[in-house]
């Protein structure tokens, strides 16, 4: 097996495990997430609490599997309007190119000259905080990265001879660019969804570390880290738990990512 | 050889003597005037304490003691005040104060010459201020305000100082030597103060430090000497190693029902919430053990007018808030929102507790953090709230505490309103003798226990870290560090 096989494998099983245990989070999870136990406060990991419990005496695990729905959520839903919105906004400036594709790309461009934390802060503090607008906070600034990768695919494709032929024929544009570019393109789209799904649960994570993503007593493993970080001294399993599990959902889909690209230019 | 070593020894003990007399307190904000008539901010008073002083000034039991005047006295009708000036309390810039740095100090306050004055206390409630002799003020109300007392301790400040902004000059036991925005505020020993034994140290900074796990930091470095406000997990944090004091801090944590919102107008769903709040588990959780547990809108650090044994008048029990939510037409629960300010970690703990509580009673409480901005605008100002979790700084005065839910009070953000209570307060303000006074104001603190006002929750107290050598702090029921009674030791 060589190296971009063992790539793509780790990001499987990565994400596999992680997407088992936000299943599982869905029917069970070992304690209440919100309910708070005055006597188990700070506990250490042990065979009752695998990871310990935090300041209210919850479960981390439980809130580790309940966040994981959180990530998961986060990443697909904005990957999903990143790459709807940047799919087409890209199809239509690469093939018309002209005059609209300056526009668009220049728009494009001033989104990226922006920070896209900057952005997505700016988006929230102005529409309000909360799982919704975190959401398309992160979707939007994910737009310009999808644009550009698919312009540069529908540039190079719509001089190849078979949009020529299709042309002659008569096929309406909308059908040369979703049936005949678009499935020519989609490999470098697929890796930057992988990616960009690695940045969105970064994205909530960092949002949610500002207090401006999740709201309590909903877990969120950015508010977790936040919540956490005073504790470090006092119960440090606690800010360990979320810390470690942000890196491996992040490092997974980066190894995916790679793993994919990698197969891709092999062929 | 042995005398350059004996030299260096020497001169290593000078110098650490000469760093002992000096203290590093963190602060967490900016002053915002230095000029004390016009500064409104507790941070920039709770360090400008040290320059400034009144006629009077608060002393650390919660009443107050005469300073730049030695003695006073207040009518039978409680109009007219006379205070007679200690003799040799010089300013800082060397000049001794006199009975006109008084007029134009209480003057600049209440406003003269057409000028508007810069207090709205002394614009509302004085008439006249004049001198007797060269020793002697007297001061006369308009309206009669037994609390007017307390005013007295603004600070008075020298005519000849012709900018107080820039150059700010007191009677206080420090001497204002810079301020530079955002790194630090310094103060030095003034030799001339009328007690001379005070202050013990030399200098003093305060240093501006915003970020609280910075603060720690610089503590735990030996930078800052003074941690005066921490909270119940910060000093979880630092441990034992360290000189921690606690006091109440007069504060009230409570949780506010909007009366004008239902179901909240049923006086039974008010005492059913109160019941299904345990107290202790919220001081327990969220402020480690370190508060006050509160039945009534009232800190017992304000021992004469405190009424005590209400914080057990509604015993946490699940049952007795059941059949009160059934007795009220809601034997399910109902979905309410608890409106928490986002930059207060303690108040959306507090929350956090205090919902899966409700919860236990079926009432599922939704919590929705807000900007502080909004928070006052639509909470505070608006009263667009259904519940919201919340700390009221203390007063001096237990009018001003009470006055809050005083029907047609602007700021009785809870839309509280009782006949009675209105005719306690009116006739409280009235009354010139303590006791009288204070047995009103007990019985008013009964009456919004007993109509289940609010939650009452906690007096979160406060925690000062001391470096552990040095000794003397004085915890006062107010936002101020007095620094002219530590010593290192």
């Amino acid at each position: 097996m060589n190296k971009s096989r063992i790539n793509l494998w780790i990001g499987i099983v990565l994400i596999s495990v992680l997407m088992l245990m936000m299943v599982v989070s869905l029917f069970y999870t070992p304690f209440s997430v919100t309910e708070i136990n005055r006597l188990e406060r700070f506990e250490p990991p042990s065979a009752r609490h695998l990871l310990g419990t935090d300041n209210f005496g919850r479960d981390v695990l439980s809130r580790i599997m309940k966040g994981s729905q959180t990530a998961f959520f986060v990443g697909l839903v904005a990957v999903s309007i990143g790459s709807i919105l940047g799919v087409l906004i890209g199809a239509i400036s690469g093939y018309f190119g002209g005059i609209v594709d300056e526009i668009i790309m220049r728009i494009v461009d001033s989104m990226m000259a922006f920070p896209s934390i900057l952005l997505a802060l700016m988006f929230v503090s102005v529409f309000g905080v909360g799982l919704r607008n975190t959401i398309i906070a992160i979707g939007i600034m994910s737009i310009p990265s999808f644009a550009r990768i698919t312009r540069s695919g529908f540039v190079q494709h719509k001089e190849l001879d078979y949009v020529k032929n299709a042309k002659i024929k008569g096929v309406s544009n909308l059908r040369i660019m979703f049936r005949h570019i678009l499935p020519n393109v989609l490999s470098p789209i697929v890796v930057a969804a992988s990616m960009g799904f690695a940045n969105a649960v970064l994205a909530e994570a960092a949002l949610s570390y500002l207090g401006l993503g999740i709201q309590p007593p909903n877990p969120s493993w950015g508010k977790m880290l936040s919540e956490s970080q005073v504790f470090i001294t006092v119960g440090p399993w606690y800010a360990i738990a979320p810390g470690v599990f942000i890196t491996l959902l992040v490092l997974g889909f980066n190894f995916l990512g790679d793993g994919i690209r990698d197969i891709r230019e092999k062929r | 050889m042995r005398r350059i070593v004996l030299i260096l020894i020497l001169l290593l003990f000078a110098v650490t003597t000469l760093l002992s007399q000096r203290i590093v307190v963190a602060v967490m904000q900016d002053p915002d005037f230095l000029d004390p008539h016009r500064a409104a901010a507790s941070g920039t008073y709770e360090m400008m304490f040290n320059v400034f002083e009144g006629l009077l000034k608060p002393d650390p039991n919660g009443t107050v003691i005469p300073a730049i005047a030695e003695s006073y006295s207040v009518s039978e009708d409680g109009m007219l005040y006379t205070f007679t000036l200690r003799s040799g309390v010089k300013f800082h810039d060397g000049s001794v104060v006199t009975v006109d740095d008084v007029l134009y100090s209480l003057n600049r306050l209440k406003g003269s010459n057409g000028e508007r004055g810069l207090s709205s206390d002394f614009e509302k409630f004085v008439s006249k201020i004049e001198a007797v002799d060269d020793k002697t003020v007297k001061v006369e109300l308009s309206t009669l305000n037994t609390d007017f007392l307390e005013k007295f301790i603004v600070a008075i400040i020298p005519e000849s100082n012709e900018n107080h902004e820039k150059n700010p000059v007191g009677t206080g036991p420090f001497r204002f030597v810079e301020y530079r925005p955002g790194q630090r505020l310094v103060i030095e020993r003034f030799e001339e103060y009328w007690n001379p034994e005070l202050p013990k140290v030399e200098e003093v900074e305060f240093r501006i430090i915003p970020d609280n796990q910075a603060a720690i930091m610089s503590f735990l470095a030996g930078e800052v000497q003074i941690l005066p406000r921490l909270d119940a997990i910060q000093a979880m944090v630092l441990g034992d190693r360290y000189n921690l004091l606690t006091a109440e801090q007069n504060m009230v944590q409570l949780m506010a029902m909007n009366h004008a919102v239902e179901p909240f107008d049923d006086i039974r769903i008010r005492r059913a919430i109160n019941h299904a709040v345990d107290k202790e588990e919220v001081i327990e959780i969220v402020a480690d053990g370190y508060g006050t547990k509160l039945g009534s809108n009232m800190s017992p650090i304000m021992s004469t007018y405190y009424r005590e044994g209400l914080e057990d008048y509604y015993e946490p029990s699940a049952e007795k808030a059941k059949a009160l939510l059934s007795e009220a037409g809601y034997p399910d629960g109902f979905d309410t929102k608890i409106t928490v300010p986002s930059n207060y970690q303690f108040h959306i703990d507090t929350a956090q507790v205090i919902a899966e509580q409700l919860k236990r009673v079926g009432i599922r409480a939704e919590i929705e953090l807000v900007e502080w901005s909004v928070w006052l605008d639509r909470v505070y100002t608006a009263r667009e709230y259904e519940m919201t979790i919340i700390g009221l700084t203390g007063k001096l005065s237990a009018y001003e505490i009470l006055r809050r839910y005083v029907s047609d009070y602007p700021r009785n953000f809870f839309n509280y309103s009782d006949v009675e209570y209105d005719r306690i307060i009116g006739l409280a303000i009235e009354k010139t003798a303590v006791e009288e006074k204070a047995s009103l104001f007990r019985k008013a603190q009964e009456i919004l226990t007993e109509d289940a006002a609010a939650v009452y929750i906690m007096d979160p107290n406060f925690i000062v870290a001391l470096a552990p050598n040095l000794h003397g702090y004085t915890i006062y029921p107010l936002y101020v560090q007095d620094m002219s009674t530590l010593y290192y030791r």
